[in-house]
């Protein structure tokens, strides 16, 4: 008897998922992203971020749990998974020797994107990152932001209904990064879920639906910037201070900070 | 304590950096290999000196006749033209490789001093590395015949020094000639071939004068001997100075300093120019038509056709490539000969190695490139494509250039004779598919600009692939001869192959 899988909501989801290498770097992450929500990851350094979404974009295999994207078993059929999502890595992979047009084509191919279609998705998308005075020039001479635009159009180019980026705004000036954002905002809205890990705060408080926050591999918070901050302020005891009115920053801070070693609280007293 | 900015100070920082790359070059990056590396030396130089001493007793002794003048200077001369090569190879990377280029110009200290000590460290490093081949030769050459022959050190590092006088100058005049955007891979194409040319040119002179491979025939002919100057002439200098001779050994090494002091006196100062000259010089124009980039093509058609792109726009691997290429003019030139004679059997013979053996190397760094050295392996991996269809479409990428340099050769071998031209072909198809295979096993992710270091990520994988090539092409010459006696030889080569799978490193990522 064939299993029923009922339609879900969500364009990810992720149950217990774990990863070891000399210690747990994921260690039982749950994680859900809505259909059309822009959700951005917050972490530390060394909090599991970017091996969860490499875990997502089918790089890494997990030890354990399960990974959905838009209702796809990514784990059982990692290749369907990967047809209706898009990974950018902080460091943008492209091509020196070619030229965007080439990159998107290459891509385009890779997705099995119709021709005639690619080529006007190209167009568009060049035109659209004020790209399109490059669009023949080899990416070898481009600037951090430029090659950043060329991996963020290699990603859209397929129409993705999920797009996981790592860090996408790190080395970026402000037109460029004020540029991704609005690229990212908009994508969100049009085309599906939009998971982001970034360390700076102000862009995921800005850009974000919902934040989760995540520390030693494991989700320890998660809503919107005025549910954090209330919970920053009970877990940390803060209200009126620093998680009340505080910033996100400060409930970041507050929910990522390690408990006092007993021995230290003892002193302290 | 040495004053800060100075020459010396510049000459120590330096030094520290050439040893600490030649370290790292020599272990991989792994300091717990520096002692096998030590021993693996050691053994290498006690060998060769074992291998000298049979070899020199017949020149130990030698007259400063003129046959030995011819042979000592032809030697001198492949030599110098290598290090030429080399010194050319490290200038063109003194000018683009940013590394502390940036530094060193911002900073308050006369820079032309930093870039005499570099062009300096170019042509001591260039002299160094010729020692480990020469020195065991110079070495029994003193103990057999006496002291005299220890001016061949002298002779070297004054080689040096006029080798990288040289690979200044011409490195400029490219510069200047042609612009920095082109001097980058036309500097690589010279190096590689002035690095070939000589003992390419002796095999073709050697081919149309006796029919053979044989260089040392050629340059002590009769034809040779006649043609060359008498034996007191200055041609004879460097020659004369291995020999003992003290006054041609002074003026060699003067020649060298001076060459070389010449060559920093003009270049140094505005070495810093040309550097800033070179950064962000790559050709970024191309002119192919819009319409024709988008194609309906499957997600390995995609891949095929990106890797030949890649590959066709590499500028070092166009000089690579070029070496390779070049080592092919000799059996061709062989192939037309037997061709223009009607007489072809042994020289056929001769073919089928040699073709096999350049296909398998040539197949091991295209490999290299397409499968270790792929610039964004997250987006391939990314892709919604079995990783099993990604490495088949690399090594489609890599066979069908094989294909396109060895099947015009292989079809020219076919109608002289059809029997060594299967032979050649299978041989070739082997070859490049066992070097292939062992890139395939010990892949590890690195940057395409990382290919000169391909070598050192992975000692086993290296000496695989060239003992592979080595067995092949010699099942391929005995296959040639007789069938039944390439099994022993194909077992040989299967067996490296076995081992080389059996150490090769189990992956565990999905690419």
């Amino acid at each position: 008897m064939p299993q029923f899988t009922p339609p879900t909501p969500f364009a990810l989801e992720i149950h217990g998922l774990v990863k070891r290498f000399e210690r747990p770097a994921v260690d039982g992450l749950d994680l859900a992203a809505r259909a059309g929500e822009f959700y951005a990851l917050l972490g530390p350094n060394g909090a599991g971020k970017t091996t969860t979404l490499r875990m997502i974009a089918g790089l890494m295999r997990p030890d354990a749990g399960s990974i959905h994207v838009a209702g796809i078993d990514a784990l059982a059929d990692p290749v369907a998974a990967k047809r209706v999502m898009a990974w950018i890595p902080d460091e943008p992979m492209i091509y020196d020797k070619l030229t965007p047009r080439e990159y998107l084509a290459f891509v385009a191919g890779l997705w099995s994107v119709e021709p005639t279609l690619a080529a006007a998705r190209a167009d568009e998308l060049l035109d659209w990152l004020g790209l399109a005075a490059n669009a023949d020039d080899r990416c070898e001479s481009f600037s951090k932001g430029m090659r950043q635009k060329v991996a963020l159009a290699g990603a859209l180019i397929h129409e993705p209904r999920v797009i996981i980026l790592d860090e996408p705004l790190t080395g970026l000036d402000a037109g460029s990064a004020r540029q991704v954002k609005s690229v990212l905002r908009e994508r969100a809205g049009a085309v599906g879920a939009v998971i982001m890990t970034t360390h700076i705060l102000e862009v995921a408080e800005r850009m974000a639906d919902r934040i989760g926050v995540i520390a030693h591999g494991k989700l320890i918070a998660e809503g919107t910037v005025e549910e954090l901050r209330r919970l920053a302020g009970d877990t940390a005891g803060i209200s009126g201070g620093r998680g009340g009115g505080a910033s996100l920053e400060d409930a970041f801070l507050a929910l990522v900070a390690e408990p006092a070693a007993p021995a230290a609280e003892a002193e302290a007293a | 304590m040495i004053e800060s900015g100075t020459v010396v100070w510049f000459a120590r920082h330096e030094s520290r950096l050439a040893w600490r790359d030649w370290l790292a070059m020599m272990t991989a990056g792994r300091r717990a290999r520096l002692r096998s590396v030590t021993i693996g030396f050691v053994a290498f130089v006690i060998a060769m000196h074992a291998v000298a001493y049979f070899m020199v007793g017949r020149y130990a002794a030698a007259a400063a006749d003129k046959p030995m003048l011819i042979a000592i200077t032809a030697t001198v001369l492949l030599s110098w033209l290598l290090m030429v090569s080399q010194a050319m190879e490290s200038m063109t990377r003194a000018f683009y490789a940013r590394s502390d280029l940036d530094l060193i110009l911002a900073s308050p200290v006369a820079a032309h001093k930093v870039f005499a000590v570099r062009i300096s460290t170019v042509a001591l490093v260039v002299a160094m590395m010729a020692l480990p081949l020469a020195a065991p030769f110079i070495d029994m050459l003193v103990v057999r015949g006496g002291w005299h022959w220890l001016g061949a050190y002298g002779v070297i590092f004054a080689m040096g020094a006029t080798a990288t006088a040289l690979a200044v100058a011409l490195t400029v005049a490219l510069f200047r000639a042609i612009g920095p955007k082109r001097t980058r891979l036309m500097a690589q194409i010279v190096a590689a071939a002035i690095g070939a040319a000589f003992v390419i040119g002796l095999q073709v002179a050697a081919i149309l004068s006796y029919g053979t491979m044989s260089r040392t025939d050629v340059v002590q002919s009769a034809a040779v001997l006649a043609f060359t100057p008498d034996a007191g002439n200055v041609l004879w200098w460097p020659a004369r100075a291995v020999l003992g001779d003290g006054g041609a050994l002074i003026g060699v090494l003067a020649a060298g300093v001076v060459l070389l002091g010449a060559a920093i006196a003009a270049v140094a100062p505005r070495f810093g120019e040309y550097a800033v000259a070179a950064t962000g010089a790559g050709d970024s124009r191309v002119s192919e038509a819009r319409p024709a980039v988008f194609r309906p093509m499957t997600p390995r058609r995609a891949l095929r056709r990106k890797e030949w792109i890649l590959l066709r726009r590499d500028p070092w691997l166009v000089s690579q490539t070029l070496m390779q290429m070049l080592y092919l003019i000799p059996p061709a030139v062989l192939l037309w000969r037997s061709f223009a004679t009607g007489g072809g059997g042994g020289a056929f013979n001769l073919l089928v190695p040699v073709l096999v053996m350049a296909a398998g190397q040539l197949a091991g760094g295209l490999a290299w490139l397409t499968i270790s050295g792929e610039d964004a392996p997250d987006l391939v991996a990314a892709a919604p494509v079995r990783p099993r269809l990604v490495l088949r479409a690399k090594v489609e990428a890599v066979l069908g250039v094989i294909a396109l340099v060895f099947a015009p050769l292989v079809a020219a071998l076919a109608v002289a004779s059809p029997r060594h031209a299967l032979v050649t072909g299978g041989g070739i198809v082997i070859a490049s598919v066992s070097a292939t295979a062992i890139q395939l096993w010990f892949r590890s992710q690195a940057k395409r600009s990382q290919f000169r270091r391909r070598q050192v990520s992975s000692r086993v994988a290296t000496f695989a692939e060239a003992f592979s090539s080595i067995g092949w092409a010699g099942t391929a010459a005995v296959a040639a001869a007789s069938p039944w006696l390439a099994i022993g030889p194909a077992v040989i080569a299967l067996g490296v192959l076995a081992g080389a799978r059996y150490v090769s490193p189990h992956k565990d990522a999905i690419t």
